[in-house]
């Protein structure tokens, strides 16, 4: 399988980066291309330009400051997914980060690409939801910032625009008392996400929940945030998480021939019980 | 067709200088271009690990970069890995293991139990079958490859 011809370019720098978008305006970036080359190979896209951002050394890597986990968008899956920072700081990210793909997939795949991309059955996407992640995006006009809950608009579908690239992905770092995991069942072929449950929970000193985020991929078009509101003051039970998983609800839940949108609900509702309560788990031991 | 773009990789210790399309995969290059054609094709859709090989040390599928994305790396493909007409340890114990039938899928299994041994050199089971779950093999099964793969974990051999 080949792709449609395309004329390359690599760059350097963002500013480089930006330039040569408005150079090319139908240009494609492309950073690990382990989601664009699948589809460039398979004609689902035919860009006259590739834009290769892969190199940008300024936009990998991980940094802690002020509270915060700033992760260049240039970050490959592993290196998010072995960083002692985002471990300590982001369970749930590196969690997500780990399940992607395999190791191949894992050493190019970038977190950026991914995000930009926006596949339902990924992985980090729901953990960045989850963890009140906010993405970084440039253009020659500045920069902005969306929250990960905003940036996925549909199926494939996102908040970038045209001439902006996502340079960089923050996130609050867990506080005392905090816990978070991600769970996800894979489709036994292709190892994507049936669903994905990514939680996030912190307890008082009485262990009982202060606060609690539960967000699910793969369910529908984009990250599905729970309503857990009934569960502050709680403890975090089996039946008490239950019943407020019990109204959980998908618009458009994603269907196929392995999945229905029943069976998905019902992994979401499973997977989030697990996830919430192994997040207070590690709450509690935190 | 679009302007070649010249190309130097540096493949088993040998430097290359091409010029190549921006669309060509590196497995092509590699087999193609420079003529190693034990790097395999399987799937060309990113799943069977066939075409596993060692990018500046790190396990990737060459079916899913562009030759221009290895430009000026180091590649280690299978015909890199025997040092003087010895087999690397990996390769013995899947001989001596049965950690392969019909052969296609072993060039990529090796290469990936390479850079798995040098981050995990003493693995487990879980570790192993986590190390190789992108390379499929549709006839031995994966039993024996894991019983190679400790076994070549046990020769104190990583690299």
């Amino acid at each position: 399988m080949y792709p449609a011809a395309f004329d390359y370019l690599r760059v350097a720098s963002v500013a480089e980066a930006l330039a040569a978008l408005e150079a090319h305006p139908d240009g494609q970036l492309l950073a690990g291309g382990h989601s664009l080359l699948p589809a460039l190979k398979l004609r689902l896209a035919q860009p006259a330009t590739l834009i290769d951002i892969g190199r940008i050394s300024e936009l990998a890597g991980v940094e802690r400051r002020d509270g915060r986990l700033r992760i260049g968008a240039l970050t490959s899956h592993d290196r998010v997914a072995r960083c002692a920072e985002v471990a300590a700081g982001a369970r749930v990210l590196a969690e997500a980060c780990a399940k992607v793909g395999d190791p191949a997939v894992r050493n190019w795949g970038t977190l950026g690409g991914n995000l930009a991309h926006a596949d339902p059955a990924s992985d980090p996407p729901a953990a960045l939801v989850a963890a009140g992640a906010e993405l970084e995006l440039t253009s020659t006009a500045g920069v902005r910032r969306v929250a990960a809950g905003a940036f996925f608009s549909d199926l494939f579908l996102t908040q970038l625009a045209a001439g902006e690239i996502i340079t960089a992905v923050e996130l609050p770092v867990a506080g005392a008392r905090s816990g978070s995991a991600y769970l996800k069942h894979p489709h036994p072929a292709s190892g994507y996400a049936v669903c994905g449950a990514a939680a996030l929970v912190t307890v008082d000193a009485d262990g009982r929940c202060s606060a609690a985020r539960l967000a699910v991929g793969g369910a529908g078009p984009v990250p599905m945030l729970a309503d857990l509101g009934a569960l502050s003051g709680a403890r975090l039970e089996a039946a008490a998480v239950d019943a407020v998983l019990a109204d959980f609800s998908v618009d458009e839940p994603l269907e196929d021939p392995y999945a229905s949108g029943a069976y998905r609900l019902r992994l979401a509702r499973v997977l989030g019980r697990r996830a919430l309560l192994l997040a207070a788990q590690r709450a509690a031991a935190a | 067709m679009s302007q070649p773009i010249a190309i130097s990789v540096n493949v088993n210790g040998r430097r290359y200088e091409r010029a190549v399309e921006p669309r060509t995969l590196l497995v092509h290059f590699l087999r193609d271009a420079l003529g190693l054609t034990g790097t395999h094709v399987g799937c060309e859709t990113s799943l069977c690990g066939a075409c596993t090989v060692l990018v500046d040390g790190a396990v990737a599928k060459s079916c899913t970069l562009l030759a221009v994305q290895a430009d000026g790396r180091s590649v280690t493909t299978i015909e890199g890995v025997a040092r003087n007409g010895e087999l690397h340890p990996v390769q013995e114990q899947l001989w001596h293991h049965h950690g392969l039938q019909c052969g296609y899928c072993t060039s990529g299994m090796v290469l990936a139990t390479i850079a798995l041994l040098e981050r995990e050199p003493r693995p487990t089971d879980a570790q192993i079958r986590d190390g190789l779950k992108g390379n499929l093999c549709r006839c031995t099964g994966y039993a024996a490859v894991v019983q190679a793969v400790h076994a070549a974990a046990g020769a104190g051999e990583g690299s």
